[in-house]
């Protein structure tokens, strides 16, 4: 016979939020794990997709800002950023992380409602199982960045290089938050995988991923400068900046005012109320996704 | 002996919505309201069942009756609108046949991925591998996409799995007319072998004299109401009649 008299009735569908995340970390490596292997089924590139996409997106937008608009800096443009190629990039990389991870997390729900219609398992899983693909995808561009940081003559301190992880980990926080947000309010409303998308094109220019900030500074005022400084994907790029494109000048571009004494501080407060405020929503919603998905 | 489920007093309403666009909840509100947006029915009421551990239970009921709904707010699938759902152990059904199976995914890995869904760590599914493999009789295309499999393979696979998570409380939705003779044979004694170790089963089932065999209790609903929860020879008399 089974021991089932020694345990507790209850009350079954109740999960215990982004807690239970870490007693199903078996099903979370087997989710992403299948992400991974079905993203590339059937295409010849296969992973190397994951170059190709960011190294053209590199070269559009190297052309077009860094040549055209002359943001790079040359002999004829000495007011221009040096390193232009690796202060774009290392944005660029964020931001890719961030736009996959928010996109593919805001869908998730929507995208396994087979499955979560039928068996009750905690469903927090899918938007964090997607942000962790995003995750396994930032990392073939991250290897690329590094090695064109080498190549521009990277030299980063411990302190930098902590300063990309505390980047990393901010927009990380920040995408997971509003992925169990629009992806929750993605089962009632299909509009808001659309709002998500306008979101991300929106992201890509409200941070210094093409410009650099002074001239964000320059037009806006202090005050409207604050509220630009308050975003924490604006901080991660910042940070980024700073841990690989910073190391490869002279040390004579400004970083923005504050960033560590006050705006890294508030970019983890911001998205963690995010994370908060996305697992509240989320819980709200999730008693009826079975019948409405 | 303990209660394994206790069903006490559910309700379940469903809001049929029409539109699943801003823009039109946006245009009904601007109207004043008029009209619905919506339809409701409902799906259960008031409904109480108190089923014990190692009891083997059918619901059983023409379509659209709420067996299946039922069977949902047991899993936790559902939340009820009033009243309380609490079980005891581990729950784990079978919904849906391959619920969890993903066709680009070999079969080994689908074991792995539908194991983990049903609640199994890592070492369980494991130690139970070859079981799973050997009960299914997938044999050599175990390696193989699912997706190129005959509909037979797909779902003896699948109850295999479902077989082997081993929960205390184990609910079957209409999953028993599946796969050739043999494997139906089979998958039966499993069924009542496990109803023999003291499991507790739920079973939602069109078809009575397979019910009739395993069960021993029948709940009859109609219309979301239980009209009927006794022996199962009465039940299914009942609902024959």
């Amino acid at each position: 016979m089974s021991d089932v008299g020694l345990t507790e009735l209850r009350t079954p569908g109740l999960g215990g939020g982004l807690r239970d995340i870490r007693q199903s970390r078996f099903l979370l490596k087997l989710l992403v794990r299948k992400e991974l292997k079905v993203r590339y089924r059937g295409s010849v590139l296969g992973l190397l997709w994951s170059y190709v996409k960011p190294g053209v997106q590199f070269i559009v937008f190297y052309v077009a800002l860094g040549v055209f608009l002359g943001l790079e800096r040359s002999p004829r443009n000495p007011e221009g950023l040096a390193n232009y190629a690796v202060y774009l990039f290392s944005g660029i990389v964020l931001i890719n992380f961030f736009s996959e991870a928010l996109g593919n997390a805001a869908r998730s729900i929507v995208n396994n409602g087979n499955l979560i219609k039928k068996i009750y398992l905690p469903r927090e899983l899918f938007p964090v199982a997607s942000v962790w693909v995003s995750a396994v995808h930032f990392f073939p561009q991250l290897v690329v960045l590094v090695a064109g940081c080498l190549f521009a003559g990277w030299h980063p301190d411990l302190f930098q290089l902590a300063a990309a992880v505390a980047g990393f980990l901010i927009v990380g926080l920040l995408a997971t938050g509003l992925g169990l947000l629009f992806g929750a309010a993605n089962v009632y409303f299909r509009d808001s995988e659309n709002f998500v998308d306008m979101l991300l094109m929106v992201a890509t220019w409200a941070s210094p991923v093409m410009y650099a900030w002074p001239m964000v500074q320059e037009k806006l005022g202090t005050v409207a400068f604050s509220v630009y400084q308050a975003n924490p994907v604006t901080i991660g790029v910042e940070l980024f900046h700073y841990a690989f494109w910073f190391p490869t000048t002279d040390g004579s571009a400004a970083m923005p005012p504050h960033l560590f004494s006050l705006w890294v501080p508030v970019g983890l407060v911001v998205a963690l109320l995010v994370l908060a405020l996305g697992q509240l929503t989320f819980r709200r919603l999730e008693g009826r996704f079975a019948q409405e998905l | 002996m303990a209660n394994a489920i206790e069903v006490s007093d559910i309700s379940k309403q469903f809001v049929l919505r029409h539109t699943r666009s801003i823009k039109e909840a946006v245009v009904w509100l601007a109207k004043g309201r008029k009209g619905d947006l919506s339809q409701k029915f409902h799906a259960l009421k008031n409904v109480s069942v108190e089923i014990e551990t190692g009891e083997t239970v059918a619901l059983l009921g023409l379509n659209g009756s709420g067996k299946s709904t039922l069977l949902k707010h047991i899993s936790g699938v559902m939340l009820p609108d009033s009243g309380s759902v609490r079980t005891r152990g581990r729950v784990a059904g079978l919904i849906e046949v391959g619920a969890g199976f993903h066709p680009d995914l070999s079969g080994r890995d689908n074991v792995y991925l539908n194991g983990a869904i049903m609640g199994m760590t890592e070492q369980q599914v494991n130690d139970r591998f070859a079981d799973i493999i050997e009960f299914s009789e997938i044999g050599q295309f175990i390696d193989t996409e699912v997706k190129f499999y005959s509909s037979g393979m797909y779902l003896r696979l699948a109850f295999s799995v479902a077989v082997h998570t081993d929960p205390e409380v184990f609910l079957i939705d209409e999953i028993l007319a599946v796969g050739d003779e043999p494997f139906q044979r089979k998958c039966i004694d499993k069924i009542q072998e496990l109803a023999a170790n003291g499991k507790t089963l739920v079973v939602v089932s069109h078809d009575l004299d397979l019910v009739a065999r395993i069960c021993s209790r029948g709940v009859l609903l109609e219309h979301g109401n239980v009209m009927f929860d006794g022996p199962i020879d009465e039940a299914v008399a009942l609902l024959r009649a």
